[in-house]
């Protein structure tokens, strides 16, 4: 018994070494770090709650950054969750060519988060691009794509909704887990195709829109290269997410110590959404008596 | 008696006129899903369509009209993008980034599948807690210790290599995976690998001999994604490699777009569509695992 216990840890190795070095001192330096002034030069100066102050009291730029993160992230994910379930309850009924309508679904969500597909996405929105020449031949006028700070968010918002393939199959495995007999004892007690959505389909669903839904918080809170490539942040900081604001700090002005504190500020965020969702799902994921860990 | 037969008759009447309503309900319904299906698939590739067409346009004629055909078709968007404007073609970076994925897809693997080994064939002190913390990893956010890891680079002298791109992975830092490889191993019967110890194997052999062979598919899902992202990332780059020779395709992408004169739009298009080519290949031969392997990332643990 011994060695076997020997042995777990031996296997474990690679990810306590890692888990050590590279996620849990840093989680702990960077908290330490946004305390500090720190310049990669000399060492770090302990400033107290300094940085904290200047962000949340002087800091025009951290004030607009996090209001048009809050905006992006609480736009971008339910818009995603609720077209990938759309669209994987379509895929549901029983549709020919499943497979190649799944898989062409799919395909924007493996080059999505590619340089390549965020200098196509500038250049479809610019004032003469692909979209606004299919606006034009519908019969709309052009949209100033990049110049309007709320279609400059939106932009990299639609790059987002167009990547739902991943969540969507995921959404399309669940429902076809789902026990046909369910929906015809729903049909026998006479619920419509609507009724049987919302209160046998959905409640079903729960676990999994919830898993959906924090991890796709998690990486809308993150967004980088959107932002990076397509808008620049722009105009007028209107798409100037915290990642974005926390990179310059840290790379191109080597405030390290502030951009940590501004990492924290958001990391405080996401860990206080997950925490809500976590609890809340208590309350609204429903598990089908699965007690299976 | 005829009041009967009538009856009959127009109970009959009432139910083929229900089954016909229902069955043009039914082909309209189906008729609307197909047209939804097909209107969201071409709004979905239609840019993609367009951009490889494009990239094989004149710069005058890409703004000139919607349609994907290039009116004089030319590689001259393929035949400069692939000079760039540095002393490297873009054989280079492609080069780069297959150094910077060859290792890193291995590493993952192999670290990956031992602690995903340890976690569902072992029993250990502070197994549930090692457990959760996996599922910390995996929710928390890159961005809280980017800035501590760059620092730790800089010490180790590893900036501008790829070692910070490597390392982490070789050291199962990709939680996902952990995760995927757990759930996956432990849908798995353990009878094969009790009889192989029966036999004398030790745990490594087992392990080799038995569970890599049975996690065959899921091992190829972890490889083709940690392909793919390796491929797609920027960010990791961006930060840690600064000599342009060492550059991999996300960033020389990015160079040209900074470098290119008044933006000679087809040049970019076409390195874009080289640059997403690799990645569209191994979807198309493999598509089955990266489908299967979502599905499972989804399931509940």
């Amino acid at each position: 018994m011994r060695a076997q216990r020997f042995m777990g840890y031996a296997y474990l190795a690679p990810y306590l070494i890692g888990l050590i070095i590279f996620t849990a001192i840093p989680f702990l330096t960077s908290l330490y770090l946004s305390f500090t002034s720190y310049d990669l030069m000399s060492s770090p100066q302990w400033t107290g709650l300094s940085n904290y102050e200047r962000l949340f009291t002087r800091d025009r730029t951290f004030e607009k950054s996090l209001s048009v993160t809050l905006l992006y992230v609480f736009s971008t994910v339910p818009l995603k969750l609720a077209f990938a379930l759309f669209i994987a309850a379509i895929l549901n009924y029983k549709i020919r060519f499943i497979n190649v309508f799944r898989t062409a679904f799919y395909v924007p969500s493996i080059l999505g988060g590619s340089i390549a597909i965020a200098v196509l996405w500038r250049y479809l929105f610019s004032t003469e691009g692909l979209v606004n020449m299919a606006l034009a031949g519908l019969g709309f006028s052009a949209v100033d794509w990049f110049g309007d700070p709320t279609n400059a968010l939106f932009t990299i918002t639609l790059l987002r909704c167009w990547q739902f393939g991943s969540a969507m199959v995921i959404f399309l495995a669940a429902l076809q887990s789902i026990d046909k007999s369910l929906y015809e004892a729903a049909s026998i007690d006479g619920a419509g195709k609507v009724m049987t959505f919302f209160f046998v389909t959905l409640p079903l669903l729960t676990p999994v829109i919830f898993f959906n839904l924090v991890m796709q918080m998690v990486q809308a809170f993150q967004e980088f290269n959107g932002p990076y490539i397509i808008t620049q942040g722009g105009p007028l900081k209107y798409t100037y997410l915290l990642p974005l604001y926390i990179y310059e700090e840290a790379f191109k002005k080597f405030n390290m110590g502030y951009a940590s504190a501004i990492a924290w500020v958001l990391f405080a965020i996401i860990m206080v959404l997950t925490l809500v969702a976590f609890w809340s799902s208590k309350k609204w994921v429903y598990y089908a008596g699965d007690k299976r860990s | 008696m005829t009041d009967i037969s009538l009856a009959k008759t127009s109970a009959r009447t009432l139910d083929e006129a229900a089954a016909a309503k229902r069955a043009r309900m039914h082909l309209i319904s189906s008729v609307v899903r197909y047209a939804l299906l097909f209107g969201v698939g071409f709004l979905m590739l239609y840019p993609l369509i367009w951009l490889v067409g494009a990239s094989f346009k004149t710069n005058s004629e890409i703004f000139s009209g919607a349609g994907f055909l290039p009116q004089s078709p030319t590689v001259e968007g393929y035949v400069q993008g692939w000079q760039t404007s540095t002393p490297y073609t873009f054989g280079r970076f492609f080069w780069n980034s297959f150094l910077i994925i060859l290792p890193k897809v291995i590493g993952t693997a192999i670290s990956c599948t031992m602690v995903a080994y340890a976690f569902a064939r072992f029993e250990f002190p502070f197994k549930k807690i090692l457990f959760g913390s996996v599922i910390a990893v995996l929710l928390l956010p890159n961005v809280v210790t980017r800035i501590p890891q760059y620092i730790l680079f800089r010490d180790l002298g590893w900036l501008d290599s790829f070692l910070p791109l490597w390392v982490p992975s070789a050291l199962a830092g990709d939680a996902f995976f952990v995760f995927m490889l757990v759930q996956f191993l432990r849908s798995l019967p353990t009878d094969m690998e009790e009889a192989a110890r029966v036999d004398g194997a030790n745990s490594l052999q087992t392990l080799v001999f038995i569970v890599v062979p049975m996690l065959g598919p899921a091992l190829v899902s972890v490889c083709l994604f940690q392909f793919m992202w390796t491929m797609n990332d920027f960010l990791g780059p961006l930060i840690y490699i600064s000599s342009v020779d060492k550059y991999p395709v996300s960033l020389a992408l990015k160079l040209s777009i900074d470098t290119t004169e008044a933006f000679e739009w087809n040049r970019i298009l076409a390195m874009s569509v080289l640059t997403i080519t690799p990645a569209l290949v191994v979807f198309f031969a493999a598509q089955r695992y990266f489908i299967e392997g979502i599905s499972a990332g989804g399931r509940k643990g």
